[in-house]
């Protein structure tokens, strides 16, 4: 131990930063959240180049380096690609564990596609079917899908 | 190109809290000591990188807190907000660029924020960071990935765990040397299934710093150099989806570049001594793999057929590596650190004998987006 921690309180301080942000969410994103918000429907991008369905919807394609243009509609239901139940909690996590957080290859996609799942976590395997199970009351935001679940 | 060394090194011991020390005292500490290490003066120095990161120091800006402490005053000062061997990059940049020699110095205090919080912020912040996810249950996704792909036992990379925190009993910087068993980590708490307590790092405190030379300071340095005789990183996509978790190809493209500049043709062979970051126990074995020193899958058994244990033909982590002490984006440059040491022969109890040629491995983002491969030699 430090010799002057024998001689003086080691204070602290707390504090707390609380910086309010509101981020554009731009031209995919947008119409992505507004798809699922008005019409509960899952839509992506596919690059022209290497084929590429994306969900969500990408403006540019990483690998091809060139705009992605055209837009394709992806199934609310898909295939567990892998997964992991969280026994542990944080204040952002949107759920109290357990819970378990899956990258879904939607049909008709080319990517994972990452979600909650909040039941049947026993149960939960990759290569099994899940469908996205949308809220009632839905606001443009990702939670507008609330969960998957097993089919 | 020419020829750059690692000239000396420094690490604070690595603590859960370190409440006897605020950032500039950590790195005030090891940059004197780094200096102390080569032979040099705060005036043989003409360049300073720090490693730190905004979010989890709290306060923007954050290199600019370390700018006297680092020994910046009236220098060339910037900062690198990610790994340390990324910093320690852009540091022999800068030495290959005309500056006569650098210190690279990173620091970190797992104890003063939140890091499910801030690991969470590195997220997306449309698609993903409302999820809650954060670098613990990402990890767990890519073990799952990984595992399955493979039919890996969760038994196979607890002893990696086992493994590395047995070594750190010889790293006097270490902070959890423990003596464990594959059942222990197999009964610890769960986390984020596969992984249990004892297959993640601990929160850490510490920092470390390097000093980077060209040839003229090297030869008056006290130490023996560290040469580098490769060096590459390399990034692959930001979304966990679009990439293939179980197979990291990003870090498999840095070591053939590393590999190449340093004219290494079977890894395996050539190279007496790995560091590699792994803050999670199954990430061992998958960087081994990208690292090429086995085949995509075969990560798992190494350590089994004791190729990667102190005697082993490829001893991995001597130091107890991220499993044994996480202070974040210090973790790497302590890697580079410890290759550095063994290449030197000043590894004490943790040195693996006749290290030649030595590897050390860092990376940033969630489950390894970006990853940077260091190789150094103890000739020239």
């Amino acid at each position: 131990m430090a010799e002057w921690l024998k001689e003086v309180e080691p204070l602290t301080l707390k504090g707390q930063i609380a910086v309010p942000y509101t981020w554009w969410v731009g031209d995919r994103g947008s119409r992505f959240l507004v798809s699922i918000r008005d019409n509960r429907k899952i839509i992506g991008t596919k690059c022209r180049e290497c084929g590429r369905v994306f969900v969500p919807p990408r403006k540019n394609c990483g690998r091809c380096f060139i705009d992605i243009e055209e837009w394709v509609d992806v199934a609310s239901e898909g295939v567990i690609e892998a997964y992991t139940i969280v026994h542990y909690a944080h204040p952002v996590q949107p759920v109290e564990p357990p819970f378990a957080y899956a990258l879904i290859k939607l049909d008709g996609t080319d990517v994972g596609f990452l979600h909650l799942m909040k039941k049947d976590l026993d149960k939960i395997k990759n290569g099994l079917r899940v469908k996205a199970i949308f809220r009632e009351e839905r606001t443009g935001h990702i939670l507008d899908i609330d969960s998957f679940e097993l089919i | 190109m020419d020829n750059a060394a690692i000239v000396g090194v420094a690490q604070t011991k690595y603590e859960r809290r370190k409440k006897d020390h605020i950032f500039a005292d950590l790195v005030f500490d090891v940059t004197r000591a780094a200096l102390e290490d080569a032979g040099l003066t705060i005036d043989d120095i003409d360049s300073v990188v720090t490693v730190s990161n905004d979010f989890f120091d709290g306060r923007t800006i954050s290199g600019m807190a370390v700018g006297d402490a680092s020994g910046g005053q009236d220098k060339n000062i910037s900062t690198v907000s990610g790994d340390g061997t990324f910093g320690a990059f852009y540091g022999l940049m800068r030495v290959l660029s005309g500056y006569k020699a650098t210190i690279v110095v990173a620091h970190y205090k797992g104890s003063e924020g939140s890091l499910p919080i801030t690991t969470n912020g590195m997220f997306d912040p449309i698609f993903h960071r409302h999820l809650g996810i954060d670098a613990i249950s990402s990890a767990a996704i890519q073990a799952n990935a990984y595992l399955t792909r493979y039919g890996i036992r969760e038994e196979d990379i607890a002893q990696v765990s086992v493994k590395n925190h047995g070594n750190a009993k010889h790293n006097p910087f270490a902070q959890l040397p423990m003596e464990i068993t594959v059942a222990d980590v197999m009964k610890s708490r769960k986390i984020a299934e596969p992984l249990k307590l004892l297959d993640c790092c601990p929160i850490s405190d510490g920092a470390a710093a390097i000093i980077i030379a060209g040839e003229e300071v090297a030869a008056k340095c006290k130490t023996k150099p560290a040469w580098v005789k490769g060096v590459a990183h390399c990034c692959e996509e930001y979304f966990l989806g679009d990439r293939d978790l179980a197979n990291p190809v990003a870090l498999r493209d840095a070591a053939r570049r590393a590999y190449a500049m340093a004219g290494i043709r079977s890894p395996m062979d050539e190279i007496d001594i790995a560091e590699v970051l792994e803050p999670f126990s199954y990430m061992e074995p998958l960087w081994l793999e990208g690292l090429e020193f086995c085949k995509p899958g075969e990560g798992g058994n190494l350590i089994g057929k004791g190729i990667t244990t102190m005697g082993g033909k490829l001893p991995v982590n001597p130091s107890g590596g991220a499993l044994s002490a996480n202070p974040v984006l210090v973790a790497g440059l302590a890697r580079l650190i410890e290759a550095s040491l063994q290449v030197r022969g000043d590894a004490g109890a943790r040195q693996v004998k006749d290290a030649g040629t030595a590897l050390a491995h860092g990376f940033n983002g969630p489950c390894g987006q970006s990853h940077c491969v260091w190789i150094v030699s103890g000739n020239r």
